[in-house]
């Protein structure tokens, strides 16, 4: 029963691959028609219950007293929930090893929002009354709110493995230093992000038979949502199962820190037997959650009078918030790119992590990469203005070259270093000359309105650095009517990570990417996975996914060989493209996938495969401060041009231009979209989001009416970003390259063009002193300092 | 800095009263149900106002019954007065395809039209829409056929994460019928109440102009 070969000549495929070709959003119509469905729109069993969050009010105090009794009078009122009530471990850090993250505090808080307790109620309005009821008594202790107190009072969150700071080091940067003609020191800071996902923290808990639980959470990372989950229950792993439907943003704000909310409402489940809810307001969710590592450093560096740079000492420290989190990761990531993009012959940099009483900080899109990243821009921007050269020129004078002759200062090769080329042809695109000839003469001619344009190269390194994650499954089922259904251990946010996948899976089985459905992510699907992170989410899983098609091609091509008659030995030449199956040595005869698969059933095929995937050759030595953490770098320009108001410190963007490289793109438009959003986040990190706290270390900007995120009118006026063409990358999948991070940086040349406006209130060489983010006080300051500098 | 080893009681500071516009004890909910008003501008006023009594607790106010249109269909709720119109439409009706991004009138997550207009669901009452046409993201496809905007958003891939996506439609639809120049820059200025944390920016303006650019039918 297998004669459905159809003599008909495969025509010119009907159905283009997907791969490398511009493609609707996976997601598209659901997100346009409201279909589309996130934790908090899931359907809910009758009887689930609303899980409300108990925060500490004080930055830092002893619990002396809890008392529930009150609020469990009421009716409607299930639960309230304490450290005590934990059956298993009362711990959720994301390190292992470490165990300084209590899910409920025992009997100390640590910063304002730190949870305390848990009321599992009714309604989320009955939830509110019943904490009102609940009695937390405190004694207050002192609070280091700042990396300052920290540094001051010596209070860090040493690595656990390795206690000194982490420190890296090439070349004689003290006796390079002394003998530089140019030596530039100074201190600088960045300022915490909040992620503002538009979705906040959302989890969904519901007992299944045997007290096992199974979970619907908002989250990057269910593998460790499901361990945490486990621990805290005191469930072994295959007890718990984590779906992940999409998240609506995430920005790094959901890899570590949605498995405490999850672990509430499977706690708050198990405690009640009935479906539990955590759900947080924006409030909340801004209180009670980490943000991007502010980051202090001081910074010593020396310099030639042409603008090459001899030598760089820097010392950074993070405000880590009160536990670990991922903080020593993030430090290491801003150590590694304290170079960007320069070869830095003589250099010393190192790192600490404050512990403050803060909420723990986290990843956030760049995950440290862009705060290592501004200190050496910060450098090389003072360099220029202090001898009076084109920023860009020193720049470039500073690039990496070949090789086989730089190294970055841990070590690693710069491999396929595409810098001078995007250099020169984002110079000459943007025409970058003549517009900063234009600025200098438009600003010699306003008095209260002055221009400024900025280039900004990015070189970020891809991988996690901690190795072992660089890893990644996949599961691809095939039915017998030739449809398919993808699982991958990525999730998805908003980066297009499925529609990539579903065109991988898709062109490796030469279906149309309509036949390819794309399943939420799950962990009973798919086991053991890495967080969505690290800009690799298509990377790690498109390579499993491209495996655990080849594996089904492979016993696929058996059976068309058979059908198509062609002889085994000439089974690797079948072509599996446009839905048909075919041999090109013989045109006239060929099958669609779908008789193809049918057959395969009906001669006892497996259908149905897994793919595996781990980055080789990848690793670091963090004693020596010396190894190869990355599997490649990806690398982008932008050239940013503003327009300050010397009265009220306002700026805008005027225009962008970007040429970023993404390798040979898997697919197009998602990743001009990540482009275009990451540079408007970094916009927003360096311009206008500012996060305050009061004396108390209570959060000020804890509502978008006090933390400002760019809008519309925020994004550049004209925008031209450009993906580098002809640029395929070794050894990734399909040659691609990473995006998600990488453009955030490119925001930094907002800075450069910045400083170039602010500059232009001064006399020639002026200094300027621009704190970040620049906000319009920060700018008037500046604009203040630098037309007081004497001519 | 408080220093002192005096007992401080949290009886009445749950999370979401330690922000600092809500009345010391109550929340902000119960605090909108104190203050009898006839508009969300007054509401939104009222949330910095200085602090009101709330109803001792535990005591709902009576349901109030309201009859709105929600795409089409006449609806009949009965409704604790304090819902708002956003609870309503995502908790009562089901459709969830609104969304509450701040609940404070600040994100546009939660855009919806009434009787045409575009209006932020998280700030107004449900009970405040007795006889009112309520259009929502679902609501915008006629059957199979989508609404130019739909299909405009779908090609320019003006979404990422979704999540502000069908707020961002429904201000673009009330946009349509308002005086708005045709520039890309009135477009901003338009739509500057609808945040993207992703940053779609660029393509959702290209989506809006490319039906506004539509010939008119
Ligand atoms: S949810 Fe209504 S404006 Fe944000
Ligand atoms: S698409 Fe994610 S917030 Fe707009």
């Amino acid at each position: 029963m297998v004669a459905i070969l159809s003599e008909v000549a495969p025509r010119e495929s009907d159905v283009k691959s997907p791969l490398h070709a511009p493609a609707l959003h996976e997601s598209g119509l659901k997100h346009t028609s409201g279909e589309a469905l996130y934790v908090d729109d899931l359907p809910l069993l009758p009887g689930t219950l609303v899980g409300h969050v108990i925060a500490s009010p004080h930055a830092h105090a002893r619990v002396v007293r809890k008392e529930a009794r009150r609020a469990l009078a009421l009716p409607g009122v299930h639960a309230v929930l304490f450290a005590q009530d934990i059956p298993g471990v009362n711990d959720v850090c994301p390190v292992r090893g470490v165990h300084d993250e209590p899910l409920l505090a025992v009997d100390e808080v640590h910063c304002v929002g730190q949870s305390v307790a848990l009321v599992v109620a009714e309604s989320a309005a009955l939830c509110r009354q019943a904490a009102a009821l609940v009695e937390v008594e405190y004694e207050a202790l002192p609070a280091c709110l700042s990396i300052r107190e920290a540094l001051e009072q010596g209070s860090f969150l040493p690595h656990w493995l390795y206690p000194g700071p982490h420190l890296i080091r090439r070349g004689e940067p003290e006796a390079a230093l002394l003998a530089a003609p140019v030596r530039i020191q100074g201190e600088c800071m960045t300022g915490a992000q909040d992620h503002f996902y538009l979705e906040t923290q959302a989890s969904l808990a519901v007992m299944e038979e045997d007290g096992a639980v199974r979970l619907w959470s908002s989250t990057q990372h269910p593998s460790e949502v499901q361990e945490k989950v486990a621990e805290v229950l005191g469930l072994g792993r295959h007890q718990v199962t984590v779906e992940v439907p999409r998240m609506g943003g995430a920005f790094g704000g959901k890899e570590t820190q949605a498995a405490p909310f999850a672990a509430l409402a499977a706690l708050g489940a198990r405690a009640t037997r009935r479906p539990v809810k955590v759900w947080l307001n924006r409030d909340q969710d801004m209180e009670q959650t980490g943000k991007r590592h502010p980051f202090w450093a001081r910074y010593e560096a020396g310099f030639f009078e042409d603008g090459r740079l001899l030598a760089l000492k820097a010392e950074l420290v993070s405000d880590g918030g009160w536990s670990n989190d991922l903080s020593h990761a993030i430090l290491d990531r801003a150590l590694f790119h304290m170079d960007n993009a320069y070869f830095l012959p003589n250099v010393e940099v190192s790192g600490r992590v404050a512990r403050t009483n803060q909420p723990s900080n986290t990843a956030f899109r760049g995950f440290g990469g862009p705060q290592g990243m501004f200190v050496v821009e910060e450098v090389l921007n003072r360099a220029a203005e202090r001898l009076g050269l084109d920023p860009a020129e020193v720049r470039r004078l500073n690039y990496y070259h070949e090789p086989s002759e730089h190294r970055t200062h841990y070590g690693q090769l710069v491999e396929g270093n595409r810098l001078p080329r995007i250099h020169a042809e984002l110079m000459a695109s943007s025409e970058y000359a003549r517009r900063r000839a234009e600025i200098d003469a438009f600003n010699a001619a306003s008095r209260w309105t002055k221009r400024g344009i900025g280039y900004q190269p990015v070189k970020f390194g891809i991988s996690f650095t901690t190795s072992f994650l660089n890893q990644a499954g996949a599961l691809v089922v095939i039915y017998g009517d030739g449809t398919v259904q993808l699982n991958h251990g990525g999730t998805e946010m908003g980066q297009g990570l499925h529609t990539k996948m579903r065109a991988v899976c898709a062109h490796a089985l030469g279906v149309p990417a309509e036949h390819v459905r794309v399943m939420t992510t799950a962990t009973d699907k798919v086991p053991n996975t890495s967080a969505t992170a690290a800009s690799s989410g298509s990377d790690l899983n498109g390579q499993a996914v491209k495996a655990a098609c080849e594996v089904l091609r492979e016993r696929l091509r058996l059976v068309a060989a058979h059908l198509l008659q062609v002889d085994r030995a000439e089974a690797q030449g079948i072509v599996f493209a446009g839905g048909r199956v075919s041999h090109p040595a013989y045109p006239h005869r060929s099958l669609t996938f779908a008789e193809l698969t049918h057959a395969a059933y009906q001669a006892q095929v497996s259908l149905s495969a897994t793919g595996y995937y781990r980055t080789p050759d990848i690793g670091y030595d963090r004693k020596m401060g010396q190894g190869k953490p990355f599997h490649y770098f990806a690398f982008g320009g932008a050239v940013v041009e503003v327009e300050v108001s010397g009265l009220t410190g306002e700026h805008r963007v005027r225009r962008v231009d970007i040429l970023h490289d993404v390798g040979s793109s898997l697919v197009p438009t998602i990743d001009r979209g990540q482009v275009e959003g990451g540079f408007i986040q970094g916009l927003g990190w360096l311009t206008c989001e500012e996060v305050l706290i009061d004396a108390k270390g209570r959060l000020l900007t804890h509502s978008p009416d006090t933390y400002k995120i760019p809008a519309l009118g925020d994004a550049p006026e004209d925008f031209r970003v450009q993906l580098l063409e002809r640029a395929p990358q070794d050894s990734t999948i399909h040659g691609s390259k990473a995006v998600g991070e990488p453009p955030f940086m490119l925001a930094i040349g907002a800075v450069t063009a910045l400083r170039h406006a602010v500059a232009a209130f001064g006399p020639p060489r002026t200094e300027v002193q621009l704190a970040s983010p620049a906000t319009p006080e920060a700018i008037l300051r500046a604009v203040e300092a630098a037309r007081s500098v004497k001519r | 800095m408080t220093d002192s080893k005096q007992p401080l009681s949290d009886g009445s500071a749950p999370a979401e009263a330690s922000s600092p516009e809500a009345p010391e004890g109550t929340t902000r909910r119960e605090f909108i149900a104190t203050a009898t008003v006839g508009s969300a501008l007054l509401l939104e006023a009222c949330r910095h106002a200085p602090p009101v009594e709330g109803p001792p607790p535990g005591t709902a106010p009576a349901e109030l019954e309201v009859t709105f249109k929600v795409n089409g269909q006449l609806q009949t709720l009965k409704v604790d007065p304090r819902t708002s119109l956003l609870d309503a439409l995502r908790e009562r009706l089901g459709l969830t395809g609104t969304k509450k991004g701040c609940d404070h009138g600040q994100c546009g997550a939660c855009t919806v039209l009434v009787d045409g207009r575009r209006e932020l669901s998280c700030l107004s009452l449900a009970v405040m829409h007795q006889g009112a046409e309520v259009s929502t993201v679902e609501g915008l496809a006629q059957g199979d056929t989508l609404h130019p905007l739909q299909q405009a958003f779908i090609e320019q891939d003006a979404l990422q994460c979704g999540y502000c996506t069908s707020g961002q439609l429904m201000s673009a639809v009330g946009l349509m019928s308002e005086p708005c120049g045709a520039s890309d820059d009135d477009v901003r200025e338009a739509m500057s109440g609808n945040l993207c944390r992703c940053s779609a920016y660029p393509n959702i303006i290209a989506a809006i102009q490319q039906v506004r650019r539509l010939p008119k039918l």
